[in-house]
This record gives C-alpha cells, sequence and structure tokens, in this order.
C-alpha cells in the first residue's frame, strides 16, 4: 500500500497518460476503421481490394513492429516532428483500425438480405433504408464486439512503454528509480488494468442488454 | 499439474541452450595488444578464491558469463559486421576474467541494457556486469560492486550545429534523452524539472533520436558521450563540464565478498595494465585519465 | 450481385464506380509513391545502409533471431494449448470449488495486459528469489498464462456449439464423464473450433515481439541493434522492412493455415463465435 501511495503522483500521471492514449487511439481506430470497413462492403472492386489489402497486412504484423517502425523510422523521414506519444497513438490507431473495420462489416452481415430487399420494395431511398432499417440492426450487433475491440486496446497501450511513452506501462521504470520493488508496482498496475477493463466489461454487458435484437 | 511443471522445467532448458548458442562469439580484441604482448591478458593458472558462489559456479560450468554494453563506441561495443566486441569496459571484463583464470574462449558475453543490469545480476544470468554502471547505494541494496575502475560525470551531446546549449544551465524547456532507469535520467527528473525527457533501452536510440530532431540532448556519462561523438564528430559534439561524478564499478552479485575481494586486489595490483587498456581504447580520443583507487568497503 | 447495401449496378452506376474505383487505386497509389519518394530522398535505398544483409555474420544473426522467435512461439503455442485445455476442462466442471477458481484465473488472465504479465515475470519474480526467469522465460510464460486462458474460452465455446444429444447420447450408452469428454465432446469441437484455434496462434507468434521490450533477443531487438549504428549509416528503416517481412509471412503462413483447415474442414465455426474470434484476435 505504500508503494502505492508514496508514488501516487507517478501511478495517476502514468494512466492519466494510459487513458489519453487510449482515448485518441479509439478515435483514430474508429474513424480510419469506419473508412475501411464501408471499403471492404463497397460495391466497388479497387475498394474492396485495397480494403482487404489493408486489414490482411495490418492484421498480420505485430504492434510492436508498427510501433517500432512509427517511433524509430518515421523521425528518420524528415518530416514534421512528432512526439513519441503522438507516434504510438498512430501506430495504435492504424492496428486497432483492422479490427473496427472487421467489426463493422460483421456487423452489417448479420442484417437478413431480406430486411434491405423489404427495405426497398415499399419505395424507401438508399439513405431511408440506411437510417432507418440497416443502421440501426448493424450498430446493435456491432456495439458489444466493438466494446472488446477498445478493451483489447486499451490492454495494448502499454506496448508504448517500450517506446518513450511514460504510460501506465512505464510506472515500473520510473519507480524502480525510486527505489521501489518491482512486483508490488506491477501488481498495482495489473490491478488497475483488471478494474478499468470490469469497467469497460460491464459497460458492454449492460450495452448488449439493453440493444439485444430478438429475432 | 506435474506435467506443466516438467514442461516449465523444458523451458528453462531451452532457454540456457538457446542462450548458449546466441552469446557464443567471444572473439577478443583481436586489435588491442593491451599489457602481455601475445594480445590477450595473461590467464593466471593458480587461483585462489574461496568462499566465493559465483567464482564456484563458473570453474563448475568451465566458462564466465559476462554482461557488457554492445552499443558504446569506445566503452562496449559490438562490431555488426564480425561480432568482434571492442572497447574499454570489455578489456577490463577480459582482464578481470584472466585473473581469474578465464581465457577469451571461456568467457560468454551477455548484452544487457541498463534498465535490466540489477535483474540480470539478481537472476543469475551473468556472473559479473562490467558495463558503466555506476556506484550508488540504491542499487547496493540489490547488489555488490568492485572497483571503481573508472571515474568520469554527467556530460551533455547535442548536435554539432546546436548553440542553444552549452551547459546544463541551458536546459529549461528542453527535451533530453538518456537510458531508462539510469543515473543521469534520475538527475534530471530531480533536479531539472524544467526539463522534459525521452528514455530508451540504450543510448544508441538516444543518439539517433537527437539526430532526427526528435529530442535536444543526450546525457549520461561524459565517456560514453566521447565516444558517441568521436564516431560522429560531423553532427556530434559534447558540450559543458561533466555536473556530476560516476564511479565504475564491476557488477556483483550481492554478499560475495570474496569475489568482490579479489577483483579489488586485481585492480589494486594490476601495476600498468589498467593504463595500457585506458590507451588502447578511451585514451586515444587524447584524454589523460588516471586509474582510481578502488573502495574495498 | 445484391447484397445487403447495395443492389446489382446498373450501366450507369458501373461506370460511376469505375470512376470511384480509379480515383481509390490513384489515392493508394500517391500514398505509397509520396512514402517511397520520402524514403529515397532520406537515402534509405543507398548500398551502405544495406550492405550489413550481405555479411554471412549478420545474415547468421537474423536467421539466429528467427530461431528464437520461433522457438518461444512454438514452446508457448504448445503450453497454451495445455493449458487451454486444462482450464477448460477446469470451467465446465460441475464442481463449484474446481469451476469457480478457473472462472476467476481465466478472467485475470485475460484482463491483464500481456506485457504488464511479461513484466511481472521479468522484472517483479526475480528479487523475490525466482532467479530462473530469463526473458525467453518471461515471455513464453506469459504467452503462455494469456492465451491459454484465452482459449480455453474457445475450447468452451466449441463444446458448448455441440448439439446437447452428443452428450446426452454417449452417457446414455454408459460412457463416463472423462469418455464422453475425450471421445465424444473434443474432437468435435476442436473440429469446429481449428480455425480459431490457429488464428489464435498467429496472435501467440505477433506477442513474441513483445520479448523485445524485456531484452528477449529477437528478430526486432536485432533490428533496433543493427539500426543505431553510426557506421552502418544507422539503417534502422531497411532493418525495419526486413524483420517486418520475416515476421508478416510467418504470421501470413500462419494465417493460410487457418483458412485452409476452414476450407477443409468445410465445416466453419458459428457467426457468433467468428465474432469472438476476431474481438480474441484484436488483443
Amino acid at each position: 500500500m505504500d508503494t502505492l501511495l508514496n508514488n501516487l503522483d507517478v501511478f495517476v500521471d502514468g494512466f492519466t497518460l494510459t487513458l489519453q492514449v487510449f482515448l485518441w487511439s479509439a478515435l483514430f481506430a474508429l474513424f480510419l476503421g469506419t473508412i475501411v470497413g464501408a471499403m471492404r462492403v463497397s460495391p466497388v472492386g479497387p475498394m474492396r481490394w485495397v480494403g482487404t489489402g489493408y486489414v490482411n497486412l495490418v492484421r498480420n504484423t505485430p504492434l510492436t513492429l508498427l510501433m517500432f517502425f512509427f517511433a524509430f523510422g518515421y523521425p528518420k523521414l524528415d518530416l514534421p516532428n512528432v512526439s513519441y506519444t503522438t507516434l504510438a497513438i498512430f501506430a495504435l490507431g492504424l492496428y486497432t483500425a483492422t479490427y473496427v473495420a472487421e467489426t463493422l462489416r460483421a456487423g452489417i452481415n448479420t442484417v437478413p438480405l431480406g430486411q434491405a430487399e423489404a427495405a426497398r420494395a415499399i419505395g424507401l431511398t438508399f439513405g431511408q433504408s440506411m437510417s432507418h432499417i440497416l443502421m440501426p440492426q448493424a450498430f446493435r450487433a456491432v456495439i458489444p464486439p466493438m466494446m472488446s475491440v477498445f478493451i483489447a486496446l486499451l490492454k495494448n497501450t502499454t506496448v508504448a512503454a517500450g517506446f518513450s511513452v511514460a504510460e501506465a506501462g512505464y510506472i515500473r521504470a520510473s519507480l524502480s528509480e525510486r527505489g521501489e520493488p518491482a512486483i508490488v508496482v506491477l501488481l498495482w498496475v495489473a490491478l488497475f488494468f483488471i478494474l478499468l477493463v470490469a469497467v469497460l466489461s460491464f459497460v458492454q454487458r449492460m450495452l448488449e442488454n439493453r440493444l439485444k435484437v430478438l429475432r | 499439474m506435474r506435467k506443466k511443471l516438467s514442461l516449465l522445467a523444458t523451458a528453462a532448458t531451452a532457454a540456457l541452450l538457446l542462450a548458449g548458442c546466441s552469446g557464443g562469439d567471444t572473439t577478443g580484441a583481436g586489435s588491442s595488444g593491451a599489457p602481455a604482448a601475445g594480445g590477450a591478458f595473461e590467464v593466471a593458472t593458480d587461483v585462489s578464491l574461496t568462499g566465493s558462489p559465483t567464482y564456484d559456479a563458473m570453474k563448475s560450468a568451465d566458462k564466465v558469463v559476462i554482461g557488457v554494453k554492445e552499443d558504446q563506441p569506445g566503452l562496449g561495443f559490438l562490431v555488426a559486421t564480425t561480432g568482434e566486441r571492442t572497447g574499454f569496459d570489455i578489456e577490463i571484463a577480459q582482464w578481470v576474467a584472466a585473473s581469474l583464470g578465464f581465457s577469451q574462449d571461456k568467457i560468454e558475453y551477455k548484452a544487457i541494457p541498463s534498465a535490466n543490469r540489477e535483474s540480470a545480476i539478481v537472476n543469475g544470468d551473468i556472473d559479473y556486469y562490467v558495463g558503466t554502471y555506476s556506484i550508488t547505494d540504491k542499487r547496493k541494496e540489490q547488489i555488490d560492486f568492485a572497483g571503481p575502475y573508472f571515474i568520469t560525470g554527467q556530460g551533455l551531446l547535442v548536435a554539432a550545429d546546436n548553440d542553444a546549449i552549452k551547459s546544463e544551465s541551458d536546459l529549461a524547456g528542453k527535451t533530453v534523452c538518456s537510458a531508462t532507469g539510469s543515473t543521469p535520467l534520475q538527475n534530471i527528473t530531480a533536479n531539472f524539472p524544467d526539463t522534459k525527457t525521452n528514455s530508451f533501452d540504450t543510448y544508441s536510440q538516444c543518439v539517433e533520436a537527437l539526430k532526427d530532431g526528435q529530442t535536444d540532448a543526450v546525457t549520461t556519462d561524459q565517456a560514453i558521450l566521447i565516444g558517441y561523438a568521436s564516431q560522429d564528430p560531423d553532427n556530434l559534439k559534447v558540450v559543458g563540464e561533466p555536473f556530476s561524478v560516476e564511479n565504475y564499478g564491476v557488477g556483483l552479485p550481492k554478499g560475495d565478498d570474496a569475489l568482490r575481494a579479489f577483483i579489488n586486489d586485481t585492480f589494486t595490483n594490476g601495476n600498468d595494465s589498467w593504463q595500457a587498456i585506458y590507451d588502447e581504447t578511451l585514451g586515444l580520443s587524447g584524454t589523460v585519465v588516471e586509474q582510481p583507487a578502488v573502495d574495498a568497503y | 450481385m445484391s447484397n445487403v447495401l447495395f443492389d446489382a449496378p446498373g450501366p450507369r452506376a458501373r461506370v460511376r464506380h469505375r470512376y470511384i474505383g480509379a480515383v481509390t487505386l490513384l489515392v493508394v497509389l500517391a500514398i505509397f509513391g509520396f512514402i517511397l519518394y520520402r524514403f529515397i530522398a532520406t537515402d534509405q535505398f543507398t548500398a551502405q545502409k544495406w550492405n550489413i544483409f550481405t555479411v554471412p555474420y549478420a545474415q547468421g544473426k537474423i536467421v539466429e533471431a528467427t530461431l528464437a522467435t520461433l522457438k518461444a512461439f512454438g514452446l508457448a503455442a504448445v503450453l497454451s494449448l495445455t493449458l487451454g485445455l486444462l482450464l477448460m476442462v477446469g470451467r465446465v466442471s460441475k464442481h463449484k470449488w474446481i469451476s469457480a477458481p478457473t472462472y476467476i484465473f481465466v478472467e485475470l488472465f485475460r484482463a491483464v495486459p500481456l506485457l504488464i504479465l511479461i513484466m511481472i515475470m521479468y522484472y517483479g519474480l526475480p528479487p523475490l528469489g525466482y532467479t530462473f526467469v530469463t526473458p525467453f522465460i518471461a515471455v513464453v510464460t506469459g504467452l503462455t498464462l494469456y492465451n491459454g486462458s484465452v482459449l480455453s474460452e474457445v475450447f468452451r465455446a466449441g463444446i458448448e456449439s455441440l448439439p446437447k444429444g452428443q452428450a446426452e447420447a454417449a452417457y446414455a450408452i454408459g460412457m463416463t464423464k472423462t469418455q464422453v469428454m475425450r471421445m465424444i465432446l473434443l474432437p468435435q469441437a476442436l473440429r469446429a473450433m481449428a480455425p480459431v484455434i490457429v488464428s489464435q496462434l498467429v496472435v501467440v507468434l505477433k506477442d513474441t515481439a513483445l520479448g523485445f521490450i524485456v531484452t528477449f533477443q529477437e528478430l526486432l531487438y536485432l533490428a533496433k541493434s543493427y539500426g543505431t549504428q553510426v557506421q552502418l549509416g544507422s539503417p534502422i528503416i531497411p532493418s525495419t522492412i526486413v524483420v517486418a517481412a520475416i515476421y508478416i509471412s510467418l504470421c501470413l503462413l500462419l494465417a493460410g493455415l487457418a483458412k485452409f483447415i476452414e476450407v477443409r474442414t468445410k465445416r466453419g465455426p458459428a457467426k457468433n463465435i467468428r465474432a469472438q474470434q476476431l474481438v480474441n484476435e484484436a488483443a
């Protein structure tokens, strides 16, 4: 307990940065993932190829490697200077976007074809059938797995600790300078992650129950 | 459960095998003609060292595992094309090994970055560590030090065209990079609150970050920085005077007093060995340094 | 081709699609072109920066590092499958005192970030006297605990996806609990789950790269050590490209195997399990 209370500043700073990295990369992943997901279900061939290529390539790349490239490779390219935190957010966003895209695609595929056909048959326009028929159903199917993707993202933020981002995964390194026992520090960090994940899972379960589609 | 345990044991064995084949390059300092004219240190034949568990383990394994740095030019450096290890710390490590009766082909090197040095010694991954390892009281809680064998101080490395940073007093508002868990980094976070920090496993990554403009200065012991600057004088320069005192020691497992005393004696009674090593390596930069007296606590 | 989102395109739509397709390709080409241009502008393709990869000694090191990665992967894969089976059996047990602790175990290890788990092994245990923990052991143990927990849930989902009648019929002809599990449920569940299991193994392979952060001397570690050497011209981008090519090919090979199994068995996992697979992989 002393380890936690005496170094509360380091813990608070670390987890604050973790949450910031988490939020920004989640937003970026949602944005990019939606585009890629749309490309993957698009009627235009080249869009589908590009989407599929991106998803398959990035999903089979270790996140650590992606971050490695951003942290060490990007600065070599003589482009505007960007902080390591921002670079980590880009790497996390690019990586998570593939999962967001796949989740969206899976969600759209859960809506039975008949729904769309019926909507068209009664004369709804594309916009109407999207906003009134398809999206509400797809959205419900997407929310729970999307929460899981974000839980995974939250855990993945720790990888940034290896690339000069002083977030929760870095607390051990900061505190080993203060001479705190590593195991105690790490168990506290683990506990906080368990709590954060539990909160997200709780929200997920709540949404799942509220959004359940009865078919 | 028993199955799981035996599998874990297999894992341990596999790891040992793996370590055995990856760290086996024992090419010494081929180019250095250090003390003995033959190019290597004279290997002691009748070593009388009792009561040292570390030494007993070395003897029964018939090899010595030494933790080193491999990315510090002039101190501990691994030549990527040949696997040859060079530098002041490497030679000191070989000298100690020779005094313990281990020739160069009985040495196995393991590269351990700053942040993991205590763990590596406590874990028994290595027998001793020679790699710009500052003696501090905090570290003495976990391990022991022989030496010091070298004294330097914290300095600053900046880009060659940087006129804004001339000494440590110009650091406010700047970003400084150093190795995760190192003394210089602690010094910056504790005494220069207006200075932002970056940190990586190794100084080489910091030097790259400096050249890429991700950080304004690299700080660590001046000896290390001189090594980098001499490697790339067009882009890098060392500025200011050292603003701390760092004593480099040989990291040893805690409580192995017999080995510690033995290594201290080696340093004290080494005659001109130390000077010869220095002249061959760091001395090439032109700076003149005397061997420090050991602190046999 | 008609699907939920759009009808089969007519002639005008086809023309439009062609334009959009061309624009898409142009944008992608522009992005690649820009990256390539930056690589060339910053001299990433000079001979000096690639020279290291022609040296036999360095090539040997790359092979060694690849083997280290594969060794960690292989061991962790076998151990996680074993642990996953054990945990699954515990989890479906009728005895509360077995299933409850297993449940907590699985949930805990799924919630802790893998890197923190590996750090607990590598930095946390040795000061307590468990000094045998090398980076290799830390990585393999971390991977095993995490993926074992995930796999146990995959196995369980596989068993629960089977029709109830299977187990009932087996009990009816007098089989014991162990026999039912071993001879009836597991073989079917494993077959149904094979693609999911293999794609979880891809996760294991990808996550060996985390070892880089605790100084496990695998491919990324080597890329860093070559990439930061001034004599070689700091070839961090060439090294990353080489290492990425190795990692991605290995992962694609495994992922291809998953696809192959899925096609061969023609009994893909049910849709909800498919979704779960995606979620597991994201971590």
